[in-house]
């Protein structure tokens, strides 16, 4: 007898809970809007152009020309100038990476056991992050200034004959890797000291009782579990060297003779900087840079969720 | 003793790393108040044996560094105003709104911090210049207004966000507006801040757009100017250092006081 008006005041506030999901929801796609016009008019518009100027050729003012399927790629692939360009590319990510991230972990390891100079020291560290890839590497193009610069003035000192620093093309990219280590110094401290933070007290306390100091103690207890935070950096380092531009540019100019011309900057000069741009080529190549730092990210979530699953 | 003499060998190799890593620093400040004498000594001379400040005053007639620097600002500024405001109500939605899709469009989100800019530098370059927008401050910013990497901060900070009081706000018939303004984002200074600390940096660092979309040195940003330091004709030294050194005043300053904020932001990265 009762059921009957249950059952409608059950209705009743099905239709009244309905409709504040359908306002939620009407809400929830308000405040979406700026941020997905954003995303999808200057990241996935510009994703699907790249694809689209990579099967196409040039007309003469650059613009996207006739269909041309793969010949762009074909060309890419085939060409000695690209294997050169992966090399460089290659050659400068383990430049940059290995000793950036070996130096901020010596340092973070070091400033572990030394409580009271930590704070003035990570400071110091970080004070890199201020710099743009610009004014770090105009800086650093007057310290390797052949003349009157610094880094020969040093060598000078100790006797060694001065040094091309940005002219020779066997020393250039090691140069321009110099800059880029510098530059990434500051993230790669601040990264792994907040994960030494993150550790709790009491192991290391529980690894100094069973006698293990100074080197053993960071071999087996710190360096273990800075485990993910390391993994971030040399992936994070990894995407960052890739997308190297500026030092590049200002530094060397890709040059001498090509010796520093890596992914991105191919791409700048294939589309902006020879005399005739070359929109199918460069975006050709834009998609392999895509490809490459998207592995990258896919490698860094598949861990991260591995890692999840399995502790 | 060989304890004594480990821990001797590590003070040892961090000075030498902070040294290495402070000096050009030390270099760009000190050099820009240096006397020509001094920059094109042999060997370079290290300290100042005169304070030369001429340098931080002509190289405002080298460039137009004043209006470079107000270009910066406005972009930066810009750039780091639009992406919390859209930030904030996009990581709203994501973390206390119940919609279709909201796990897929959170993907989709996430997805964009994976593409390289660099890699769609191009397309963007031809739409903006479309448009007619190049060498102007809209066609310097309109691709920045929105990122992913504020709503992913915020998020995470927003579902910390204690359940009960938001229901006890919504009982007392608080729209969402009025809780998102009054109650949720004053508690939530600390991560806006450690976002706009980020876009901050990250924007007003910027070099490979500006270079592109920019041509007429007073439509530029400082970035592009102190470059452009280098590449004129007389090169000073001198000159070039102060120019840096002013450029960099605010990114120093966000860098030394506001460290908590970058390394929240960092930890946010790590954890993603």
């Amino acid at each position: 007898m009762s059921t009957v008006p249950t059952m409608a005041s059950t209705r009743a506030a099905d239709i009244v809970g309905v409709r504040r999901r359908r306002r939620e929801s009407f809400i929830a796609w308000l405040f979406l809007l700026p941020s997905l016009v954003g995303l999808g008019i200057f990241i996935f518009y510009p994703l699907v152009r790249s694809l689209y100027l990579s099967v196409h050729g040039n007309d003469i003012f650059g613009g996207a020309g006739a269909f041309v399927g793969a010949r762009n790629y074909a060309q890419m692939l085939a060409s000695p100038d690209f294997r050169h360009v992966l090399v460089n590319t290659l050659l400068f990510t383990l430049l940059t990476v290995v000793p950036g991230v070996l130096g901020a972990l010596t340092v973070v390891l070091l400033l572990e056991t030394r409580v009271r100079a930590t704070r003035v020291f990570r400071t110091a560290f970080a004070i890199p992050l201020a710099f743009s890839a610009a004014s770090a590497s105009v800086i650093f193009a007057v310290i390797y200034n052949p003349a009157i610069g610094v880094a020969n003035g040093v060598l000078g000192q100790l006797g060694i004959d001065r040094i091309g620093w940005l002219t020779d093309p066997s020393i250039a990219l090691l140069s321009v890797s110099i800059t880029t280590v510098w530059m990434q110094f500051g993230f790669g401290v601040l990264v792994l000291a907040a994960g030494v933070g993150g550790i709790p007290p009491e192991i290391f306390e529980a690894g100094r009782l069973d006698g293990a100091t100074g080197w053993r103690l960071a071999r087996s207890v710190t360096i273990p579990l800075l485990g993910p935070q390391l993994f971030f950096l040399v992936v994070v380092s990894t995407i960052h060297s890739l997308q190297s531009f500026g030092q590049i540019h200002i530094l060397t100019r890709g040059g001498p003779d090509g010796a520093t011309t890596t992914l991105v900057y191919s791409i700048y000069q294939q589309a902006f900087a020879f005399g005739s741009s070359n929109f199918g080529l460069a975006s050709a190549q834009a998609l392999v840079l895509l490809l490459i730092v998207l592995g990258c990210s896919a490698l860094q979530f598949g861990v991260l969720e591995r890692k999840v699953h399995y502790s | 003793m060989s304890r004594r003499f480990s821990s001797v060998a590590g003070w040892v190799v961090l000075v030498i790393a902070a040294i290495g890593v402070l000096f050009p620093v030390y270099y760009a400040v000190v050099g820009s108040v240096m006397g020509p004498r001094d920059l094109a000594s042999y060997p370079p001379s290290l300290f100042p044996h005169s304070l030369h400040l001429d340098n931080l005053r002509d190289v405002f007639t080298v460039i137009p560094l004043g209006r470079q620097y107000l270009n910066s600002v406005l972009q930066a500024g810009l750039i780091t105003l639009s992406q919390l405001v859209t930030s904030v109500l996009a990581a709203y939605a994501f973390a206390f709104l119940t919609f279709r899709w909201r796990a897929g469009v959170f993907g989709v989100f996430l997805a964009t911090l994976m593409v390289p800019w660099e890699a769609i530098i191009l397309p963007n370059y031809l739409l903006i210049s479309g448009w007619g927008l190049a060498d102007t401050l809209p066609g310097l910013v309109l691709p920045f207004l929105v990122n992913a990497f504020g709503t992913f901060l915020l998020r995470q900070s927003f579902l910390q966000f204690p359940r009960e009081l938001r229901d006890a706000a919504r009982v007392d018939g608080c729209n969402h507006l009025r809780f998102l303004w009054r109650i949720l984002l004053p508690l939530q200074k600390p991560a806006l801040a450690a976002t706009a600390v980020y876009v901050f940096l990250s924007a007003w660092n910027q070099y490979f757009w500006p270079l592109l979309i920019t041509s007429t040195p007073t439509m530029q940003t400082l970035q592009i100017g102190i470059t452009q330091l280098r590449d004129a004709e007389a090169a000073d030294p001198g000159l070039i250092l102060a120019g840096v050194t002013l450029s960099l005043l605010p990114t120093l300053a966000l860098v030394i006081f506001g460290q908590r904020f970058i390394v929240r932001g960092l930890v946010a990265g790590s954890s993603r």
